[in-house]
């Protein structure tokens, strides 16, 4: 027979070599279609008496296999059924039949039946299922080389690895290294994984084929370490054996700790290991795709699938981008101001390899970019991850000046100098004397519109703004904010320069705030409001850790500073004069920052207390002087409710608005730039999954008992009514 | 419904469960030999006339396991036709034994029955049976579950208590437990434990330090924090408990009850029985009760358990003369006493498991027979006997001297 997805060709030996090329893929993935030929490939293999054994490569030159088409796996529906299981099963039994020939457990133990040698090749990358088809094979060849990534990487969008993946990796390297593999899911290079017992052999680059086959030719016929008896899991196993229980114990709260029970596919992957390590492989296997199909057909997967894989994907890829503009080459950045947000962004556009001008007024506050750069290179270096060298080749792409001229020759200009408009107006001013006509302008801010500041700029339609968010080599969000006036070539520049640093882009609207900082402010407010009632601190900072925030609305509102809250807010009174709009927090934020001596971390002191070097202690007793505890505390999950609209409201309004253009957008801004839970898929998500009246229901509540802050749009109302859903 | 009456208790001295302890090399199976040879012998009765012996364990298996009871009835060399049941009810097994043993008299299916338990932690290590509850993760994340020294904490850090109360606590617990021995407190029931050459290998309590003191506790490193801190329970814990800032690691070796081996058992029948065998009746069960309460925190049951049984006895709190709860750890016998608002000096008179250890199957039998002593001693009448368990259940029973 002949295969679409993969070629087979019989040597002398009889050995096949099975070379995957799944069509119209730029990289093997599996494929409803790969699946079919494949358990048709095992029935094959296992009676064709000319067939003396596999090997198992790939006909792709970026790795050997990725993980299951994500996008196939998003339409599949939640309705679970005896046969829906049986079509989940079809890929792990296939795999199986590779593994024992085809032979039951009975035949292997009673008749001594074994399997032909099946062993994989790996010149790349193998994932999720990639990896569990070479796991599946009963011996793993891998190549030296850095081009090697094996992982186990499902749990990332809410699933786990359902073909043998949890089973075969506790068989091979233990409970504890197997939970490490497949709840965390990073990868592991060809040194780690020969040592953990993932794979058998490391072979030069280019000859895993040749090992392969040798391998097989040497064992004409062989069985899996586990189906052979006596066969223990390394490191013990079982609810009876000291060693797992303790590992259970411990892994299950440890899980407990990092997900707060909002990860089922986490919980799904302890349960396999538990309940698989108890029971022979065939059941385990079982087992395992029965718990793949429920995280399938629950709602964390389909949510994390969609905005972590398919909308974050699209949005890198530049779904945004004007597609009229040709691509535009970006290989030197002019940066101006060398603060911490210039500082920032310079490391990571040379990061990318780009060179950078880092400019500021003086050759001595130009170095502060340098010694930024080499503050966390440094670290890298000692850590081993990377080599001296390579970071002083880094540390080389940055030049610090004072002087203008040294603009001549960038293609892009990104600006983060002082927050004022009169400082700004002069750098920008001072740049386009310098810079060519075509360059595009790029002022960071995350408080003046862009359009004032275009008003600066000899050529508006070249002028764009670009919200980086701190520190910036750790946040993976980039806000690009288009004035009315900015054209296709800036936003395309925009485009192109965030492809080379690798930020999750999102295209907002130039309003105050843009997006998230429209959505912040309502969010830590609702939390000092909370405090002001009596609400016990701990019970707000644990409520926002169980609802999945990495870290609480206090202790962000100290990091980010009181002061900073109490300057806008000041600032804005001031703007807005009879329009300003209370928020309820103005006595509280003018307390805390005027009167108490607590204006944030930077100022030694906050909701929290600090040491001398900023350490954070304990949350600040003194609270209770100004503002008693209430008698009988609400309610966890009433705090959690309030705090999570408080986040959910300011994103329906600003998407209601149209400062984001689709819910894609908002999605991903809420969580790579506010750490909004990812396993909801993101805010708006949260409301198509428990829907819009429900949504509107609970809101009306909070409004009622609250604050008109909580009332939903009039536009979720009408969509409400028409049954209508935030994605289509 | 037939009262049920407790005619005599005994109980072995309790020996360090280590392999440095007195009763390492005593078999499980010969500890509850023993007592069960003893109140047979010193009652002078006839084997037949026990129908049945509910033994506590709360690690059933290796040489604890395959119904131990049974295997220590025919050891004792009791008539064949006694029949015997192993309990677990975790820390209250051996209460619940009795309780057990009670209800069969009182529910008229046995004249008279035998309560007790056994435990050789020094043997059986605690956890050797394994269980689904914090292993398996469908019920440890279901469950919030956290091991019990956690638990303890967390009582301690949610009601209040400082390490000094508890280290106060504990120093109290070992000056009583050594003024018992002292003046002879457990002397009626104490069975000294034989050896295979039957020479004496245990005596005394062998866990009583007279000198610990404040000093001497406040040198001692907390247990539980590396477990809460590192291996994940302390935020599994705030999970549960999310206005608790942190969770204050306060319970050490010192203020936690200390891993022992030793066995009790409870001669319990009905009134005419007792006559027709010359048996003296020593005191009635008023009432007995077992509840369920939060598992998380875990070791709170007692307050509920108490409740029940007293509201079943148609008692209140100023009915009871003096509690005996156990001494798991120091900050469960605090919240009970500040729960129920009861005095230091009506509970634990004579010391507890801090100072004289905690066989997990046996304490709830052991202690339940120091109160019908101490209730004759101190000439007073009514003892309610409780322990904290394991998942948040509670068992409590109320005696009163005849």
């Amino acid at each position: 027979m002949s295969y679409k997805n993969f070629s087979t060709q019989i040597d002398a030996d009889g050995i096949v070599l099975a070379t995957i090329d799944v069509p119209d893929q730029t990289m093997n993935v599996i494929t409803p279609d790969f699946i079919t030929e494949l358990v048709q490939f095992a029935d094959e293999f296992n009676s064709n008496d000319d067939m003396k054994g596999l090997v198992w490569a790939s006909g792709k030159s970026n790795g050997f296999m990725a993980g299951a088409d994500l996008t196939m796996m998003s339409g599949i529906s939640g309705e679970v059924t005896k046969e829906s299981v049986e079509t989940a099963m079809s890929l792990s039994k296939a795999f199986r039949k590779f593994e024992t020939g085809g032979h039951t457990a009975r035949q292997i133990a009673r008749e001594g039946k074994k399997a032909k040698p099946v062993a994989a090749a790996i010149e790349g990358l193998a994932l999720g299922g990639g990896l569990e088809i070479a796991l599946a094979s009963h011996y793993r060849v891998v190549a030296d080389s850095p081009a090697v990534k094996l992982g186990l990487p499902e749990v990332l969008v809410g699933l786990l690895p359902g073909g043998g993946g949890t089973q075969r990796t506790m068989r091979l390297l233990g409970l504890q290294n197997a939970a490490v593999m497949c709840t965390q899911g990073k990868n592991l290079d060809a040194k780690k994984a020969k040592a953990q017992g993932l794979v058998n052999e490391v072979v030069e680059a280019g000859t895993t084929i040749e090992a392969a086959k040798a391998w097989v030719k040497a064992n004409p016929k062989t069985l899996a370490p586990w189906d052979v008896r006596g066969f223990k899991i390394p490191g013990g196993s079982g609810a009876m054996n000291p060693k797992s229980v303790q590992f259970h114990m411990a892994a299950n709260a440890m899980a407990m700790e990092q997900t707060k029970g909002n990860y089922p596919a986490v919980q799904a992957i302890m349960s396999c290991f538990y309940e698989g390590s108890i029971l022979p492989m065939d059941k385990a296997l079982e087992i395992e795709v029965k718990y793949f199909v429920k995280l399938l057909s629950g709602d964390v997967s389909k949510n994390m699938i969609r905005t972590l894989f398919i909308n974050k994907g699209a949005a890198e890829k530049g779904a945004q981008r004007p597609k009229s503009v040709p691509k535009i080459d970006i290989k030197k950045v002019g940066v101006l101001g060398a603060g911490l947000m210039g500082s920032g962004i310079a490391h990571v556009t040379a990061k990318a390899g780009m060179e950078v001008i880092s400019l500021d007024r003086s050759m001595e506050d130009a170095q502060k970019s340098i010694a930024y750069s080499k503050k966390i290179l440094d670290k890298s270096v000692k850590r081993g991850r990377m080599t001296q060298d390579k970071a002083d080749a880094f540390l080389a792409r940055i030049t610090p000046t004072d002087d203008y001229n040294m603009l001549k020759d960038v293609d892009l200009i990104i600006e983060a100098v002082f927050e004022r408009p009169d400082v700004k107006a002069d750098v920008i001013k001072k740049t386009e004397a310098v810079i060519g006509k075509n360059i595009v302008f790029a002022s960071n801010t995350s408080t003046l519109p862009i359009g004032g500041l275009a008003k600066n700029s000899s050529r508006p339609e070249q002028f764009i703004g670009m919200h980086f968010f701190s520190p910036v080599e750790k946040m993976p969000l980039l806000e690009i904010i288009p004035h009315e006036g900015t054209g296709d070539l800036a936003l395309a520049a925009a485009f192109d320069y965030n492809k080379k640093i690798r930020k999750t882009p999102i295209v907002v609207k130039d309003v105050r705030g843009f997006f998230t900082n429209q959505v912040f402010p309502p969010y830590v407010n609702e939390a000092s409001l909370m405090v002001t009632e009596g609400v016990s601190m701990a019970l707000i900072e644990n409520c926002a850790a169980l609802l999945g925030l990495p870290i609480g609305p206090l202790a962000v509102s100290d990091d980010t500073t009181l002061k900073l809250g109490y300057d806008i807010m000041t600032s804005t009174q001031e703007e807005m004069g009879d329009k300003y709009v209370p928020s309820g927090t103005e006595d509280f934020m003018t307390n805390m920052v005027t009167k108490w001596n607590r204006a944030g971390r930077r100022f030694g002191a906050g909701f929290y207390d600090y040491d001398e070097n900023g350490k954070r202690l304990d949350l600040w007793k003194g609270m209770s002087d100004h503002y008693p505890l209430l008698d009988e505390q609400p309610d966890p999950e009433i705090v959690k409710e309030r705090l999570l609209y408080a986040l959910l409201a300011p994103t329906a309004r600003t998407f209601a608005e149209g400062v984001v253009p689709d819910p894609q957008s908002a999605d991903l801004g809420a969580i790579f730039g506010l750490g909004f839970p990812p396993y909801t898929g993101g805010p708006l998500s949260y409301i198509d999954t428990i829907g819009m009246e429900a949504y509107i229901e609970i809101s009306d509540r909070l409004a009622q008992r609250h604050g008109a802050r909580f009332s939903p749009p009039v536009k979720f109302r009408e969509m409400a009514k028409a049954g209508k859903t935030l994605y289509s | 419904m037939t009262d049920a009456y407790i005619f005599d208790a005994v109980r072995t001295p309790r020996g360090k469960g280590k392999p440095d302890g007195s009763l390492h090399e005593i078999t499980p199976v010969a500890l509850a030999a023993q007592v069960l040879e003893a109140i047979r012998d010193r009652n002078e009765i006839d084997s037949a006339e026990i129908e049945d012996v509910a033994f506590g364990c709360v690690s059933p298996v290796g040489e604890q396991g395959a119904v131990i009871t049974r295997t220590a009835i025919m050891n004792a060399g009791y008539s064949n036709t006694t029949s015997g049941i192993q309990v677990n009810r975790f820390c209250a097994s051996g209460l619940e034994a009795s309780n057990i043993a009670a209800a069969k008299v009182m529910s008229g299916e046995c004249d008279l029955a035998i309560g007790g338990g056994v435990e050789s932690m020094s043997r059986v290590p605690m956890g050797s049976d394994g269980g689904a509850w914090p292993t398996d993760p469908a019920s440890a994340f279901k469950n919030y579950f956290v091991p019990q020294g956690v638990s303890a904490d967390l009582i301690a850090t949610k009601y209040g208590f400082t390490r000094d109360d508890l280290d106060a606590y504990s120093v109290e617990s070992h000056k009583r437990a050594k003024q018992a021995w002292d003046e002879g407190r457990f002397k009626k029931s104490i069975i000294p434990v034989k050896d295979v050459l039957g020479l004496t290998a245990l005596d005394y309590d062998e866990t009583i330090r007279p000198d610990t003191n404040m000093q001497s506790l406040g040198a001692l490193n907390p247990a539980f924090s590396m477990m809460g801190e590192n291996f994940g329970f302390d935020s599994v814990a705030q999970q549960k408990y999310p206005e608790l800032e942190t969770i204050n690691h306060l319970h050490h070796a010192g203020n936690s009850s200390g891993i022992v081996d030793g066995a009790g058992a409870l001669l319990i029948g009905n009134k005419d029985t007792g006559e027709r065998l010359g048996l003296k009746p020593r005191a009635r069960i008023r009432s007995m009760a077992s509840i369920g309460s939060e598992p998380t925190i875990m070791l709170t049951g007692p307050e509920f358990a108490a409740k029940k049984a007293l509201k079943r006895a148609g008692m209140d709190i100023n009915d009871i003369d003096i509690y005996e709860l156990n001494e798991a750890f120091a900050a469960v016998v605090l919240r009970f006493m500040q729960a129920l608002d009861i005095d230091h000096g009506q509970i634990n008179v004579n010391g507890g498991a801090i100072a004289m250890g905690h066989p997990l199957g046996a304490t709830g039998a052991m202690i339940l027979g120091t109160m019908v002593d101490e209730l004759e001693r101190a000439d007073k009448e009514t003892s309610l006997v409780t322990l904290c368990i394991g998942g948040g259940m509670g068992t409590a029973t109320i005696i009163e001297r005849v």
